[in-house]
C-alpha cells in the first residue's frame, strides 16, 4: 500500500472559550489514501469543518498525531506548514473565497505565487486549469461577473492548479442551486477520477454522500462510522485501486467509546471498513 | 513570494481603494510638504539676512551704548556729535565715521502722507554703508553744517508721496517742518518682512533741531584695516568710556552680527522643522490607522492567501509594503509640492525660500520610516492571523 496522503491518529481539537474548554474533535483517527473519494457527513456542529481544517493543515490539533504528506504537523513551524499546504492540499470552500478584484486566471494562479512560479508560467498553468473546469472562455472575468457555479469552478481550479494530493471541499455545493451543484459535483468527481487527487467532501446531502466510495459520519466530535461501498452503477468509475475493501476492525461509532477512547491501536479503525449502517448520519 | 510580486499586490490594493489611499497619503503629503516649505523659508531667510549683513562690508564697525546681546534692553544713548568727532580722531579719518539719530515721523507732500523713519545722518553715510542713489544727490558737509532742511527719500517713501511726479525739488513736511527733496535712494528691497526703502535721510543737525535734542543713537565706522578691526573697536570703546564713564559701550563687527543672527535664525528653522515634523507624525498615525482598517477589511483575503500557502512573512511583507508605498508615494508627492510651493513663495512673495538637500532627504527618509514604523504593527497582526478564524470573518 502506498503512503497515505493524510493520517490522523487520536486527534483532538479543543477551544478555550471564556475559560471553558469545548472539544470540537474528541479523538479522531482516520487515513486518507491517494485518490480516494470520501464523503464526510454529520449534523451541524458535529466537527466536520474542524476536521477538514485539520486534515488540510490550516489548523493544528490540540492533541494526537497528524501526518500530512508524510510530515508530522506538530513538528512544523508556521511557514513550513504553509508550504506543506501549498504543495499538498487544495481547499474548496462553501463561500468560494475568490479575491473580488482579481480576474479568474489570477485567482487560480494565486497558489503558484506562493510557490515562486514566474508570472508567465503561472498564467499558462492557471489558464490550462480553467480550461479543464470548462472556463477557458472566462479567463479575465472577475468573480462578480461570473455565476455562482462558475465561481465555484474557478475555486476548484485554484485548488487543483498546484496538483495537490488531497482536495478538501467543505460543502462545495452549499451555496448553489441543485442543478448547478450537481454540475460542480460531477466536475469534482471527474477531476478525482482523472487526476488521482483524493477528494474529501463535506456534504449534507445523503444522495451526494451515497456517490462517494467511502463515507465518514461525524457526530459530537467523533467518527461514528467510516464505511466503504461501491458507487452506484450509474457512475461507472469504480472503486479506486488504492482502497482495500477488506473489512477492518470494529467501527468506533456505535460503541460510543467517547472521550476516553482506545489507545494507540486505534489507527486500525481507519481506512476501509465493511458496510455499516448509515442511520446515524442524519 | 517574490518582492516584485509583493509590490504588485500592494499597489493593486492601494489602487483598489483609490480615494482612501489618497486621503491617507494627504496626511503624509501635507506633512512632508510643510517640512520642505518651512525649512526652505527658514533657510532662505537666514541666507538673505546673512547676505545683507555681509553686504555691509566686513570692515564695518557699529558702536552703540549698551551690550549687543539677545534679550538686553536698549540703553538711552549719552552720545552726541562731539563723541563722533572724538571717534573720528581715533580713526584718523572723519570720512569713515557715520552717525544716526532716528525716529518715526509722518512725511507729507500735498495731500499724501506716509509714516516712515527719519534718520539724521552725516554726509559720510553712503560711503560707510555703501548706499547708492537713483536720482539727485546725497547730503553734503555744508548741508550738515548749516542744518539745511533737505531730505533724501527711500524708494518706498518717494513712491508713496510722489506716485506720478518727480520728487526732486519738491517739498516734504517731516513732523510739521518743511524739507526739500534733493535725492532718492536706489531700492534695497525687504528683509525679514521689513521694508528697507521706508526711510528718509536728513542732516543730523536738522534732525536734532527737529526733535529738540543733542543726542545721537550710534556711530558706525568703516575700518581702514580689516585685520586690526577688533583692536580699533577696543580703542573706540576705550575713548567713549573715558568720555562717558557711567555707560558701557560695544563695538560689534559684521562677523559678530552674523554669529548672533545665525544662531537666532538657526533656532527658528529648527522650530519650524519640528512643527512640520509633528504634522508628518500625525500623517503617520493616519497611515497606521488605515492599515489596521485594511487588515480588518481584508481578513478573509488573508485567510484565503494563507490557505493556499502564504506564509506569515508573505502576508506581513505585503501589508508592510502597502504602508511603505503609501508613505513613500505620499512623501515624493509632498516633496514635489513643497519644492514647488517654496519656489513660488520665493519668486512671488517677499518671503525668501531656499531648498536644501538635507531637508528633502530628511522629509523623504522620515516619511518612508513612518511607513515602516506605523506599518509594522498592522503587518504583524495580519501575518499572525489564524487562517481558520480569518476565513470565517465577515
Ligand atoms: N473558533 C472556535 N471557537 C470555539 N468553538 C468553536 C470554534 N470553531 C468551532 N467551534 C465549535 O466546534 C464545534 C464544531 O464546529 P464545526 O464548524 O466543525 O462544525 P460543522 O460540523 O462543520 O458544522 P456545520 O455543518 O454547521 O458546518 C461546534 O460546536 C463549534 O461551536
Ligand atoms: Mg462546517
Amino acid at each position: 500500500m502506498t503512503v497515505p496522503a493524510v493520517e490522523a491518529v487520536d486527534v483532538w481539537r479543543t477551544y478555550e472559550l471564556d475559560g471553558v474548554s469545548v472539544s470540537a474533535l474528541r479523538g479522531v483517527s482516520l487515513t486518507i489514501d491517494q485518490g480516494e473519494y470520501v464523503a464526510v457527513i454529520g449534523p451541524s456542529g458535529s466537527g466536520k469543518s474542524t476536521l477538514m481544517h485539520l486534515l488540510g493543515g490550516l489548523d493544528r490539533p490540540s492533541g494526537g498525531r497528524l501526518v500530512i504528506g508524510g510530515r508530522d504537523v506538530t513538528t512544523l513551524t508556521a511557514p513550513e506548514l504553509a508550504t506543506l499546504r501549498n504543495e499538498t492540499i487544495g481547499f474548496v470552500f462553501q463561500a468560494f473565497h475568490l479575491l473580488a478584484r482579481t480576474s479568474a486566471v489570477d485567482n487560480v494562479a494565486l497558489p503558484l505565487v506562493y510557490r515562486g512560479v514566474g508570472a508567465r508560467q503561472r498564467r499558462e498553468r492557471a489558464a490550462a486549469m480553467l480550461g479543464r473546469v470548462g472556463l477557458g472562455h472566462r479567463l479575465h472575468h472577475r468573480p462578480n461577473q461570473l455565476s455562482g457555479g462558475e465561481q465555484q469552478r474557478v475555486a476548484i481550479a485554484r485548488a487543483l492548479v498546484t496538483e495537490p494530493a488531497v482536495l478538501l471541499a467543505d460543502e462545495p455545493t452549499g451555496n448553489l442551486d441543485s442543478a448547478t451543484g450537481e454540475a460542480v459535483l460531477e466536475l469534482l468527481e471527474r477531476l478525482n477520477a482523472e487526476s488521482g487527487v483524493a477528494l474529501v467532501m463535506v456534504t449534507h446531502d445523503q444522495e451526494v454522500a451515497a456517490r462517494a466510495h467511502r463515507r465518514i459520519a461525524v457526530r459530537d466530535g467523533l467518527i461514528r462510522s467510516d464505511s466503504l461501498h461501491d458507487r452506484p452503477a450509474s457512475d461507472g468509475s469504480g472503486v479506486p485501486a488504492t482502497l482495500d475493501p477488506a473489512p477492518s476492525a470494529e467501527p468506533r461509532s456505535a460503541s460510543g467509546s467517547g472521550p476516553g477512547h482506545p489507545p494507540g491501536g486505534s489507527g486500525g479503525a481507519t481506512g476501509a471498513t465493511g458496510r455499516l449502517p448509515w442511520e446515524d448520519a442524519g | 513570494m517574490r518582492l516584485a510580486e509583493a509590490w504588485r499586490v500592494a499597489s493593486d490594493a492601494l489602487r483598489a481603494n483609490r480615494m482612501r489611499s489618497l486621503l491617507t497619503m494627504l496626511g503624509v503629503i501635507i506633512g512632508v510638504a510643510s517640512v520642505v516649505i518651512l525649512v526652505a523659508i527658514g533657510t532662505g531667510t537666514k541666507q538673505q539676512v546673512e547676505q545683507q549683513v555681509e553686504g555691509l562690508g566686513s570692515n564695518l564697525l557699529l558702536v552703540v551704548p549698551g551690550r549687543i546681546e539677545v534679550g538686553n534692553a536698549p540703553v538711552v544713548s549719552p552720545l552726541d556729535l562731539s563723541d563722533a568727532d572724538a571717534v573720528s580722531r581715533v580713526v584718523g579719518d572723519p570720512g569713515r565715521v557715520a552717525v544716526t539719530v532716528a525716529s518715526g515721523a509722518t512725511a507729507r507732500a500735498g495731500n499724501r502722507s506716509d509714516f516712515t523713519t527719519v534718520q539724521g545722518v552725516l554726509e559720510t553715510t553712503p560711503s560707510v554703508f555703501t548706499r547708492s542713489l537713483s536720482r539727485g544727490r546725497y547730503l553734503t558737509g555744508a548741508d550738515v553744517d548749516t542744518s539745511r532742511r533737505v531730505a533724501v527719500l527711500g524708494d518706498s517713501v518717494a513712491r508713496a508721496l510722489f506716485p506720478d511726479r518727480d520728487p526732486l525739488g519738491q517739498q516734504v513736511t517731516l513732523a510739521g517742518v518743511r524739507f526739500r527733496v534733493i535725492g532718492v535712494f536706489a531700492p534695497l528691497g525687504q528683509s525679514l518682512g521689513v521694508d528697507r526703502d521706508d526711510e528718509v535721510h536728513v542732516p543730523v543737525t536738522a534732525a536734532q533741531r527737529l526733535w529738540g535734542t543733542q543726542r545721537i543713537d550710534g556711530i558706525a565706522v568703516k575700518a581702514p584695516d580689516r585685520e586690526r578691526i577688533d583692536e580699533l573697536g577696543d580703542r573706540i570703546v576705550a575713548e567713549l568710556s573715558r568720555r562717558h564713564p557711567d555707560t558701557e559701550f560695544s563695538a560689534v563687527t559684521q562677523r559678530q552680527i552674523l554669529g548672533v543672527l545665525g544662531d537666532i535664525l538657526g533656532v527658528l528653522t529648527g522650530v519650524l522643522a519640528a512643527i512640520a515634523g509633528i504634522s508628518l507624525l500625525v500623517g503617520g498615525v493616519g497611515v497606521s490607522n488605515i492599515m489596521l482598517v485594511s487588515v480588518r477589511e481584508r481578513t478573509r483575503e488573508i485567510g484565503l492567501r494563507k490557505a493556499v500557502g502564504a506564509r506569515p512573512r508573505d502576508i506581513g511583507v505585503q501589508f508592510l509594503l502597502e504602508a511603505v508605498l503609501l508613505t513613500s508615494v505620499g512623501g515624493l508627492t509632498g516633496m514635489a509640492l513643497g519644492v514647488g510651493t517654496a519656489l513660488l513663495v520665493d519668486a512671488f512673495s517677499p518671503i525668501p525660500a531656499a531648498i536644501t538637500w538635507w531637508s528633502l532627504a530628511l522629509a523623504f527618509g522620515v516619511s518612508a520610516a513612518v511607513g515602516i514604523v506605523f506599518g509594522v504593527v498592522p503587518a504583524q497582526r495580519a501575518g499572525r492571523l489564524d487562517p481558520v478564524v480569518a476565513l470565517r470573518a465577515e
